[in-house]
């Protein structure tokens, strides 16, 4: 589903992206772990076209097609989700509001007709059900005065309204109390299905507990210098990130 | 697609033309350019008015002869030059209308393309609507469901004729000719307007509504407006505005006067989209109005106001709140975009005990544009308990535009609470990614934000004119793409 090859990027002259390359198909979840400032949440962004950055070399492909030259907007009418590390807050906006307009919006880059209310408004409550959100909360401006937990259960409530092909879940654990990890974790595995892809980058094993990986990658400085399955995350967890970069000397 | 930088949202944001920006071919009778009292006289004679109505306009003509423009305002532009100025011009032949159909059809075109259909208006949205074309007053529908009630809306030159006593009581009490330039040009040079009366405890059952536009060109546009609300009653009031594109600057200089009595409440809300000038600053409307409204014990008057257009606004709906009790509320929304500067806000004049005001201002603005928020919270001496509340918000988009507050309290009694709150934001590549990023194209986006900063206002609009602001807000913002 998503093929990305030998990915250089950079902002600024500084580059952050040296090398990367990953495959994700269809059915899979990839974990993505690594050293802050490694460039976990880059990668995420140019996945999702950012256009901040430079890709100065290498490609992206979903489902074999390049979308290097995709506008943001065109990559999420292709399928393509990101939660959000730090989301942002859009005053007067509420969140139903909000949604309603992303939904809509896809739909018409796809020629369809406006969602009727009817079905908007069993799938706003369905979803919500399933996060377990108050419907109050959807009244309120998207993200304004939310709590951390809050922004991060919101951003999996879009995902589950909008039903991505491949969605990027960038540390949407941190913030979640116990409680709330399980919900949104769950909330997940639900969506998950044999045709999407998950890939989530975290820091914890305590989310990956929920969200089984069927590979764990190691961000290093730019590339993914160490891949495994669900047992690499535990092995990090005890033993951090210093046996890899020694490794990699 | 391409980066999408700042610099190209300002470009996007450049290119919106102006869409009512038309001129519509009816033959117009316009008065030789220039002012002095034989003008003054001669649109007096025009309307056939009594010679009470004459010499007031006389008085003010005098005094605005020996007045001088002012010049305080945070606005940049060449002056009108008065006497190169038309002030009169009325479609020729004005006929009596008693219905629709007796309308001129390109004039009702004209109404059309403005996107107010009468007839549509008429059936669907219950609204009473008198259009002020250049200046003079072309249609009132639904007199006579109106007229039941003892309400009384019709052009201001025919109440002068039908109800002068009225008038002649109230013109002038709310606004003294001698007020400011503006205004006592505009009572020297009026031509015509709306009156509304509404009588004793009656609840007006339908929204009543004023279109003006500009047609004309080279002339001036004074209009009067003049709206009684005796006690207990209550009236929502709309007025819509709009000019073709021209190259030279046309002035308009309106009054408009409230009188809420006791216990009576009125709404008054504006969309003003007069021609803002081409993308150059070309051109546009100078748009200098006086409004304000009086508060009698336990009234309330709320001005809202959605300002899209002219190239340069001077403009403070206010309220002297003289009742014990009163209330006075202003909502605005006042957009620039391009080279179009605003000077906008309110005066609440705290007079009476336990009076209330709340003001909240939404200024945007984009391209070269400069908005300013100017307001006047002033709490008299013997004004116990009074308490204002006012919150001024700036939205900015680009780097080229300003966003300036201009907030005055005076207070004169201990008692008094007043609140000012203030705040500027710009829409931020991060929102417009993390739009993008759920499938929302960057135009659509602007909208969103704008349209979510703006809500608090947009909400106090009854709900036809809503849904016209809304659109306003983004076509006057979004760029015209494809
Ligand atoms: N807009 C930017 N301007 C300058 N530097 C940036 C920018 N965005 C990212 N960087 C830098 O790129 C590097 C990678 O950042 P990134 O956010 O991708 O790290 P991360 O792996 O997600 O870290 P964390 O685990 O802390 O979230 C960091 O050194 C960061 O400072
Ligand atoms: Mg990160």
């Amino acid at each position: 589903m998503l093929k990305i090859e030998n990915l250089h990027a950079s902002i600024e002259d500084k580059s952050i992206l040296k090398g990367l390359s990953l495959e994700v198909k269809a059915g899979e979840v990839h974990a993505i772990m690594g050293p802050n400032g490694a460039g976990k949440s880059t990668l995420a962004n140019i996945i999702a076209g950012k256009e901040e950055y430079e890709v100065t070399a290498g490609n992206i492909e979903l489902d074999g097609e390049d979308i290097g030259e995709l506008a943001p907007e065109e990559r999420a009418h292709n399928g393509i989700f990101l939660s959000f590390q730090y989301p942002v807050e859009i005053p007067g906006v509420s969140v139903t509001n909000f949604i309603k307009t992303a939904i809509n919006e896809t739909r018409k880059a796809k020629g369809l007709e406006d969602m009727p209310a009817k079905d908007m408004l069993k799938m706003i409550r369905e979803k919500s059900e399933l996060l377990e959100i108050d419907r109050k909360f959807l009244s309120r401006s998207l993200n304004e005065g939310f709590s951390g937990g809050e922004k991060k259960r919101n951003e999996i409530f879009q995902m589950a309204m909008l039903a991505p092909k491949l969605a990027i879940l960038d540390e949407t654990d941190s913030g979640l109390d116990i409680d709330a990890l399980r919900i949104v974790a769950n909330g997940v595995n639900k969506l998950k299905s044999k045709d999407n892809a998950v890939i989530v980058i975290t820091h914890y094993q305590r989310l990956l507990d929920y969200i089984v990986p069927d590979f764990v990658h190691v961000l290093h400085d730019g590339k993914i210098v160490k891949s495994g399955d669900a047992s690499l995350a535990l092995e990090l967890e005890a033993k951090g990130y210093d046996w890899i970069k020694q490794e990699l000397v | 697609m391409s980066k999408y930088t700042e610099e190209q949202l300002e470009q996007e944001l450049k290119t919106q033309e102006y869409k009512y920006g038309f001129y519509t071919d009816i033959e117009s009778e316009t008065f030789a350019k220039g002012l002095n009292e034989e003008v003054v006289i001669a649109i007096s004679k025009k309307k056939n008015e009594p010679q009470w109505m004459t010499d007031w306009r006389l008085e003010a003509f005098r005094v605005w002869k020996k007045m001088e423009e002012p010049e305080w305002a945070n606005v940049q532009y060449e002056k009108p030059k008065f006497q190169d100025i038309a002030y009169y011009s009325a479609p020729k032949e004005k006929p009596k209308l008693n219905s629709l159909d007796e309308v001129d059809p390109e004039l009702l075109d004209t109404f059309k393309r403005l996107g107010i259909s009468l007839d549509e208006q008429k059936k669907l949205a219950n609204v009473a609507v008198d259009i002020v074309m250049d200046s003079v007053s072309v249609a009132t529908t639904f007199k006579k469901t109106l007229g039941e009630k003892g309400i009384i809306f019709m052009p201001i030159s025919e109440a002068i004729q039908e109800h002068p006593e009225l008038v002649r009581k109230y013109l002038g009490t709310v606004v003294p000719t001698t007020d400011n330039f503006y205004a006592a040009l505009n009572s020297a040079v009026f031509s015509d307007g709306s009156f509304c009366y509404i009588p004793k405890g009656v609840r007006c059952p339908m929204e009543l509504s004023t279109y003006f536009r500009i047609n004309e060109g080279g002339t001036g546009q004074f209009e009067r407006t003049l709206v009684v609300a005796d006690k207990g009653s209550y009236v929502s009031y709309l007025e819509g505005c709009t000019a073709p594109s021209r190259d030279e600057n046309q002035l308009h200089a309106a009054v408009v006067e409230l009188i809420a009595m006791d216990d009576a409440e009125i709404k008054y809300s504006t969309v003003q989209n007069w021609y803002p000038g081409n993308k150059e600053g070309k051109g546009g409307v100078y748009n200098f109005v006086t409004k304000r409204g009086l508060c009698e014990n336990n009234a309330k008057i709320s001005w809202t106001q959605v300002e899209t257009g002219s190239a340069v606004t001077w403009k403070y709906p206010s309220c002297i709140l003289k009742g014990n009790n009163s209330v006075g509320e202003f909502y605005s929304i006042a957009v620039t975009n391009n080279y179009q500067q605003a000077d906008t806000g309110t005066k609440m004049i705290h007079l009476g005990k336990n009076t209330k005001s709340t003001i909240i201002s939404k200024g945007i603005s984009a391209g070269s544009s400069q908005n300013s928020y100017r307001g006047l919270v002033q709490i008299g001496a013997r004004a116990e308990n009074a308490r204002n509340f006012s919150q001024c918000d700036s939205l900015l988009m680009g780097n080229l535009c300003g966003a300036h507050t201009f907030p005055y309290i005076e207070v004169k009694n201990k008692t008094a609470q007043v609140e000012h709150e203030a705040t500027t934001s710009k829409i931020g590549e991060e929102q417009l990614f993390y739009c993008n990023q759920r499938g929302i194209d960057t135009e659509k986006a602007i909208a969103l934000i704008v349209n979510g900063f703006s809500k608090e206002v947009l909400n106090k609009l009854p709900m036809e004119f809503a849904v016209e602001a809304q659109k306003l807000l983004e076509i006057s913002l979004e760029g015209s793409v494809g």
